[in-house]
């Protein structure tokens, strides 16, 4: 799950890392009104979800809270585009005001999971304020990395060691290794799954800031901190995949024109792969999961078809254990009661299969029924593209 | 000759009296596994489905001589199920629990370390030995005996490729789901090393996702380490970067984890990559005849 930055800098703040003063604001008054409050130079960052927001004309500076409401008041509900939001854009639907702080130096700090060391490990570099990815694909030695030994977090000497590589002057160093600690300190206490400050500034006065800050948290770990699932702004995320969530269904939103529905991450994906190959192009992701009982194929069906980019519907369930007759019974079940207008393609395997093909031929539905994964792919391209 | 589960497999269900276990538990007993245990913490003493239940896994393993256990547990209490195998000394742990948090998965790892057991998963379909042993909830069904050692990240897509050998006479010695998530028990390169020194194992099949970078250790493992044919395919060339396509493992992140870059390096690995899906029993088909 992600959150805004300024959730994000409350959550720091409460473990102890320093971040600018500052608050959130919806209105331009309430901006102005902060600004006032926080006195001198202040800036107004929009809140997405995206990164990139400086570019794309979602973070100002203004010099009074006049200019500040002026300011906050273009940025307020503007359709604020960055390289991560697609070509729509993101509306803005709330400012962070914070007091302008004088850079000396941008740091990097992140801290994420490594998968093959099976730890968690805590990164910085001094190639902050810039995307890390290309730090990292271009000049992987400048990014210093500690793995955080599991029950004991990062301990001070891995911190002081990650200071001294930043080429922090000595008298910094001390409030540095505060922050860096604190900072893993709100990672392992939220379950959090990324947590970046970039950049880590350092001011001209010799204090250091979480300028800007990142937080995703694991999604499977939610269930012991309804505090931190409190904060997820669904307006963020696309409505369709909000809706299946509710359902228990994985669904993401692509492009193209063929609709899936599959049960199975792996497969799924797969079923997209082999949609491509036949020529066309997968319209969504989608896992029914396990079960996929009458009410949990209709629900697919209602997520899939409001996507109305949607020409023809792909069914690849692999039933295994479950039988492919019961299988069939959900899909026509589910189809009788919605009057589908697009083609069906619908590929069972598993026990059963030859009674689930019966039962959707006998069924009296528009339904193709295809034998194998590239069959099916073939024919729904076939349908989509009105062949 | 398999591998990890065979006729000496005696298995102990951790959460044999849930619905899940329950059911799984008699799949596996009429597929010819002996489950010789069963525990869930209160229940101990009852007998569930004709299989004796126990509090603990040290009882269990105590009283029934159990060497292996497999999981069932809801995701909040599975981490401990997990350290509680473990302890009681079985050498496999097989964890079929989806949706266990990141950190508690990497407590379990530190606390392994330096012991005897195995863990496979979480969130996995398990393994089969065919004709021998099946410690999990895939269709036993659709499994033939044979040489043709098979490794994968996911369930549907395993059973998918699994029916595509067997349709073609082609039978497995050992299947492996080492499951979805970003910290598993045992890695692809964890499971080619076994394969390796399995005489009965002639060929791999190897069955990625995109995220992380487990598929090009592998590839590398194969290219320096192993003599025997591999068949790759990796699931998610369609996929968009930054979205997690079900699986919490399966992301591509920071430029990491595509599609492409794996599937380059395992030919360049002298992998046999099938592009589609659909052909990876036709890829395996050619390999083992030259």
């Amino acid at each position: 799950m992600k959150i805004h930055e300024f959730q994000a800098k409350a959550i720091l703040s409460d473990h102890g890392v320093p971040v600018p003063r500052g608050k959130v604001a919806d209105t331009k008054e309430k901006a102005r009104e902060i600004a006032g409050e926080l006195g001198g130079l202040v800036v107004v960052k929009a809140q997405i979800h995206a990164g990139g927001r400086g570019k794309g004309g979602g973070v100002r500076l203004a010099r009074s809270p006049e200019e500040a409401r002026e300011v906050a008041d273009s940025i307020l509900g503007m359709q604020l585009v960055t390289h991560q939001t697609g070509p729509g854009g993101q509306t803005v639907k709330r400012v962070l005001v914070e007091e302008g702080l004088k850079i000396q130096r941008e740091y990097y700090l992140g801290i994420a999971i490594d998968r093959d060391a099976g730890k968690v490990v805590f990164m910085a570099s001094r190639e902050g304020g810039v995307e890390i990815e290309r730090v990292a694909a271009e000049n992987p030695e400048l990014i210093l990395k500690e793995a955080v030994e599991p029950g004991l977090g990062l301990t001070p000497f891995q911190a002081r060691k990650l200071a001294f590589g930043l080429d922090l002057p000595a008298k910094l160093v001390p409030a540095a290794v505060r922050f860096m600690l604190s900072l893993y300190r709100a990672f392992e206490a939220t379950d959090a799954s990324l947590a970046e400050i970039n950049p880590l500034l350092l001011t001209e006065d010799g204090g250091l800031y979480a300028l800007d800050a990142k937080i995703n948290f694991d999604d499977n770990a939610l269930y012991r901190h309804p505090g931190i699932r409190e904060l997820r702004d669904t307006d963020e995320e696309d409505p369709l995949e909000v809706e299946a969530g509710k359902h228990g269904l994985n669904y993401i939103k692509l492009e193209g024109n063929v609709g899936c529905m599959v049960n199975g991450a792996g497969l799924a994906m797969a079923t997209m792969d082999i949609i491509k190959l036949a020529g066309g192009s997968p319209a969504n992701f989608l896992d029914v999961g396990g079960g996929a009982t009458a009410e949990q194929v209709r629900n697919a069906f209602g997520i899939i078809l409001t996507d109305s980019n949607v020409k023809a519907v792909l069914i690849n369930i692999f039933g295994g254990i479950m039988r492919c007759d019961i299988v069939a019974r959900g899909v026509v079940e589910a189809a009788k009661s919605m009057e589908l207008e697009v083609p069906i393609v619908v590929r069972l395997e598993g026990t059963n299969l030859e009674q689930g093909q019966e039962i959707l031929k006998a069924s009296g539905l528009r339904l193709t029924v295809a034998s194998g994964m590239r069959d099916a792919a073939e024919k729904v391209v076939r349908l989509a593209s009105g062949r | 000759m398999s591998i990890l589960v065979d006729q000496d497999t005696r298995l102990i269900v951790q959460g044999i009296t849930g619905r899940e276990g329950t059911f799984h538990t008699l799949q596996c007993v009429r597929y010819g596994t002996r489950v010789v245990g069963g525990v869930t913490p209160g229940k101990g003493g009852s007998v569930h489905e004709g299989i004796p239940v126990f509090n603990s896994m040290e009882q269990a393993c105590r009283e029934t001589g159990g060497n292996a256990s497999v999981i069932f547990v809801p995701p909040a209490v599975a981490a401990d199920a997990v350290m509680e195998a473990v302890d009681a000394g079985v050498e496999l742990v097989v964890c079929i629990t989806e949706g266990i948090p990141t950190l508690d998965m990497i407590q379990v790892r530190q606390f392994m370390a330096g012991k005897r057991s195995r863990l496979i998963g979480p969130n996995c379909p398990g393994i089969i030995s065919p004709g021998k042993c099946k410690v999990g909830i895939m269709p036993g069904a659709i499994h033939r005996e044979g040489a043709v050692g098979v490794i994968s990240r996911s369930g549907t897509l395993t059973y998918e490729a699994v029916q595509q050998l067997s349709s073609r006479g082609i039978g497995q010695s050992t299947c492996i789901g080492i499951g979805g998530d970003p910290i598993i028990g045992t890695s692809f390169v964890d499971a080619l090393r076994l394969f390796k020194d399995d005489p009965a194992t002639e060929a791999i099949v190897l069955i990625g996702e995109i995220g992380g970078t487990a598929e090009e250790a592998a590839a590398r493992y194969v290219q320096s380490r192993l003599s025997k044919p591999v068949v790759g395919f990796i699931a998610g060339r369609t996929a968009p970067p930054g979205r997690r396509m079900g699986h919490a493992g399966a992301i591509i992140s920071g430029g990491q984890g595509t599609a492409e870059e794996k599937i380059r390096l395992m030919e360049e690995c002298g992998l046999q990559v099938a592009r589609s899906p659909a052909d990876i029993g036709e890829t395996t088909a050619r390999i083992l005849q030259t």
